[in-house]
């Protein structure tokens, strides 16, 4: 046994199975192990990944010449060489037939629909309608940073929170309310640095405000379940709890960059 | 302006009769290009004034596929003809000062390659012109009010590039010594001058319709706006330096391909040891020029940001932020086929098989490197997987599709591919300097430290405000950009005087190293294709970025999957043509061949015909 996998091919055949189970079962069953949070991967970027690695397989049994011979010698054997018949006529009838299931499997009918290709932080528009007045966003900061007292500013957020996000959004910001296992897409976590920490409060206050109804159309479909707050909530209480979320979550909010200033 | 008239009115019955007399056409073609160019605004005008249509109509695809293709294919072929001649002039300057002929052979095999794109280019230049006209009038119009007399610049300056390319090509042999050589020489320069000047009016226009300056609103009559503040525009000069250097990647790639189909068809070990050379030195140049490309991207993207916050985000977070995921895959391809091409070629540098261990573990990083790059934020997934994953971001791989994890994991493969590069390039050399050994450990020490400042400001940038984790991006680029001048430096003076190991077997290299130039090619172009839509789509339904509005059926900006297909169908369209004038170019050769033997028999004492 050992013999088959001491070659190239067989090195290649073992890192490709390995790199299957690592990708499929790994990253959604160790990370947990060592209290990680994590989860499985979808088949588009499993894909994506194992495309990867195959490449990076051939160029390595190809950039050498006595590696990619040795590579193809096995192959070349199946196919021409008489004591190898068995595992010629298994190759005849078992890649066919893997190839007929995998066609079958990709066209069969299924209730499930298609995978979406969903922005999540689309475009925002330059200035919005909030209750009835023309609001710019391009530039703004909290007001509430500049005037009054923070601790207030943070409790009023935090009365804000846990009156209307604590259901969806969960107590830790990590999008684990109660109702969070009703959605689909699930609601944003906070926690995570592709979120709020990516944007400006004046992103997030346009989000707020306007909800899923308010999500432009480009990039649709949107399928989010955020209600639009401006409905329900002054503009300073959507200030306040923006400010609460930043704070809670422990990030800090993308600031506009100044006049000339370099990076 | 009668004679366009009838063109615009009787545009169906030249169809039907366009078989008759194509060369002539192809001749009106250019004639008219020119004329239209000062007889338009009046005649326009003069139909604004009379309700005149604001769109055509083009058959089958319709008018946005038409000037979509037209306008990709055209930039293809303007990107070829400007980036060849940026090294066909550093390659003959490397012949006339570094006394070696076989670089100056180069220079004029891509000069001669140059002659029949250009062509094409301007062919290509008169049907985008055309069906500009044809099918958006009223965009056309627009244009020409503002811009107008950096058009007729624009023509002029073709004039000069015409007959400078001539006099370069055709005076090649005739100055080829002494003080003649270096006037030659000069007339490479003024051909890439005449060319960038070209590129640079052209550019004008087009990002005036990203970014047109902030006076002007869609009340303003085109007349009125300032010339100068129109044509150097917020995002002209980035995408100016962006072409530039991309151009230079995109000739270097182009170059290779041809050398790559030049080596396969080859019959003799002279021919194939020319043109593996030749490859090599395309690789070099497109690898090495792409390594600076991120950053006047960088400058690009920013400048889009500081110029309108929504149309940066729509770029890179919005509906065109999967492209980027592409993107990175396909780059990703470049740096795979780039440093595979490399270590083949180790295979034909005697001493190099040292550095044969190493190679599978700088393929370890580059193949990390672009899974991690091309890890995307927000994944494709269907209902089941996405409740699986508790949201389109993954709780564990999420971290990857942040900045902070792609910025640290692109310049760790640009570090491996300057190594490969190093690596190469010390194969088949023995150093005779005292001081070889502390220089590689300085070396080394170099490369250790940039590894562990950009996987360091990685790591950081997850800790840190947004604000300050862009300005992490420019600690890692320097490091990296310091270590790659820093030892190359070192490199420089270490193999001086250096003994040779034995010499590179120039020809001896697998069919499918070639294969690998041929993919760069491809890719680049794809790329360029892609990245274009995604420059140009941003602008969504605004012919001028909120300042004219696209009113047309078509407006809508285009699904990724519709546009990727269009984009595949630019890239094959200009491959089929240039393998078209990579035939050429070999004919052309055996041509001259012909005709130089022929001239060595007459010249020979008692031979007769």
């Amino acid at each position: 046994m050992r013999k088959h996998f001491s070659g190239p091919l067989g090195k290649s055949v073992v890192i490709l199975g390995v790199a299957y189970l690592l990708l499929e079962f790994g990253i959604a069953y160790i990370p947990p192990l060592f209290g990680v949070d994590s989860g499985p991967i979808p088949d588009s970027v499993l894909l994506q990944y194992m495309v990867t690695v195959a490449i990076g397989i051939l160029l390595w049994v190809s950039f050498n010449e006595t590696l990619w011979e040795e590579f193809k010698a096995p192959l070349h054997a199946a196919m021409v060489e008489p004591r190898q018949r068995r595992t010629r006529v298994a190759l005849i009838v078992l890649v066919p037939v893997l190839v007929g299931l995998m066609t079958f499997n990709s066209v069969r009918p299924s209730i499930a629909a298609p995978p979406s290709l969903r922005s999540i932080h689309p475009a925002p528009p330059g200035q919005i309608d909030f209750q009835g007045r023309s609001m710019e966003l391009a530039g703004v900061e909290n007001p509430l940073r500049s005037v009054g007292s923070p601790e207030e500013h943070y409790l009023e957020g935090r009365r804000v929170y846990y009156q209307n996000c604590l259901p969806c959004h969960g107590d830790g910001l990590a999008g684990r309310g109660h109702y969070a296992q009703g959605f689909n897409p699930g609601p944003a976590s906070f926690q995570d640095v592709g979120t709020i920490a990516q944007l400006t409060e004046s992103y997030v206050f346009w989000r707020v405000a306007k909800g899923g109804p308010g999500l432009p159309n480009e990039g649709a479909p949107w399928n989010s379940a955020m209600p639009a707050w401006e409905d329900f909530l002054t503009e300073d209480e959507i200030w306040s709890v923006i400010l609460f979320m930043y704070e809670q979550a422990g990030h800090e909010p993308r600031t506009w960059e100044e006049e000339g200033e370099e990076h | 302006m009668s004679i366009l008239l009838d063109l615009r009115e009787k545009k169906t019955s030249l169809n039907s009769k366009q078989n008759g007399g194509r060369s002539l056409l192809w001749a009106a073609v250019a004639v008219c290009g020119i004329v239209s160019q000062f007889v338009m605004p009046d005649f326009l005008l003069a139909q604004g004034s009379e309700a005149m249509r604001q769109y055509g109509d083009f058959p089958l695809v319709g008018s946005r596929v038409a000037i979509w293709v037209a306008a990709q294919v055209h930039l293809l072929f303007a990107a070829f003809v400007l980036g060849v001649p940026m090294f066909a002039v550093v390659a003959e300057a490397v012949g006339i000062f570094g006394g070696d002929s076989k670089y100056d052979k180069l220079a004029k095999e891509f000069t001669r390659l140059l002659l029949v794109a250009y062509s094409a280019t301007a062919i290509w230049g008169a049907i985008l012109s055309f069906l500009l006209v044809t099918l958006y009038p009223g965009l056309w119009l627009y244009l020409v009010e503002i811009f107008q007399v950096s058009m007729w610049v624009y023509v002029s300056l073709f004039f000069f590039e015409s007959f400078t390319l001539y006099l370069y090509y055709y005076g090649w042999d005739l100055w080829s010594k002494g003080r003649a050589k270096l006037v030659h020489w000069t007339l490479g320069i003024l051909l890439n001058v005449w060319g960038t000047a070209v590129m640079f009016i052209a550019n004008s226009w087009l990002t005036y319709m990203m970014s047109p300056p902030a006076d002007v609103t869609p009340d303003t009559a085109p007349g009125m706006v300032q010339f100068w503040s129109a044509f150097a525009n917020a995002t002209w000069m980035p995408i100016n330096i962006h072409r530039i250097i991309a151009n230079v990647v995109f000739g270097g790639a182009i170059v290779g391909a041809y050398a790559a189909y030049r080596f396969l068809v080859a019959k003799t070990d002279e021919e194939r040891a020319h043109y593996d050379w030749m490859g090599y030195i395309g690789n070099l140049i497109a690898i090495g020029a792409l390594i600076i490309l991120p950053f006047a991207g960088y400058y690009l993207g920013r400048e889009i940001y500081e110029f309108n916050q929504q149309m940066g985000i729509t770029m890179m977070g919005g509906f065109m932020s999967w492209l980027w995921i592409i993107q990175a895959f396909l780059i990703g391809v470049l740096f795979l086929a780039g440093n595979y091409y490399l270590w083949v070629g180790m295979g034909r540098i005697p001493g190099a098989e040292r550095f044969t261990p190493y190679t599978k573990w700088m393929l370890v990083v580059l193949v990390l490197g672009v899974m991690v790059w091309a890890t995307p934020n927000t994944m494709i997934a269907d209902r089941e997987e996405i409740a699986a994953m508790g949201g389109t971001h993954h709780p564990f791989l999420g971290v990857l599709g942040v900045m902070s994890a792609k910025n640290t994991a692109v310049n760790l493969m640009i570090l491996t591919t300057f190594l490969s590069f190093l690596l190469y390039r010390r194969a088949n050399s023995r150093p005779t300097v005292t001081w070889a050994r502390t220089a590689t450990i300085v070396q080394v020490a170099l490369f250790v430290i940039s590894t562990f400042v950009v996987l360091f400001y990685g790591v950081w940038g997850y800790f840190v405000p947004a604000i300050t984790r862009i300005g992490f991006s420019v600690y890692q680029v320097l490091a990296v950009l310091a270590t790659i001048i820093g030892v190359i430096t070192i490199d420089v003076f270490m193999l001086r005087g250096a003994e040779s190991r034995g010499d590179i077997r120039w020809g001896q290299m697998p069919a499918r190293s070639q294969y690998a130039l041929f993919i760069l090619a491809v890719t680049f172009t794809w790329l360029m294709g892609l990245m274009g839509f995604a420059r140009s789509g941003i602008r969504q339904h605004w012919h001028v970025w909120e300042v004219m509005r696209d009113t047309s059926e078509q407006a809508a900006t285009p699904a990724l999957g519709y546009a990727a297909i269009v984009i595949s169908g630019c890239v094959l369209i200009f491959f089929a043509l240039v393998s078209f004038i990579f035939w050429l170019g070999g004919l052309a050769e055996k041509g001259t061949k012909v005709l130089s033997d022929t001239a060595k028999v007459e010249a020979r004492p008692g031979v007769s015909q």
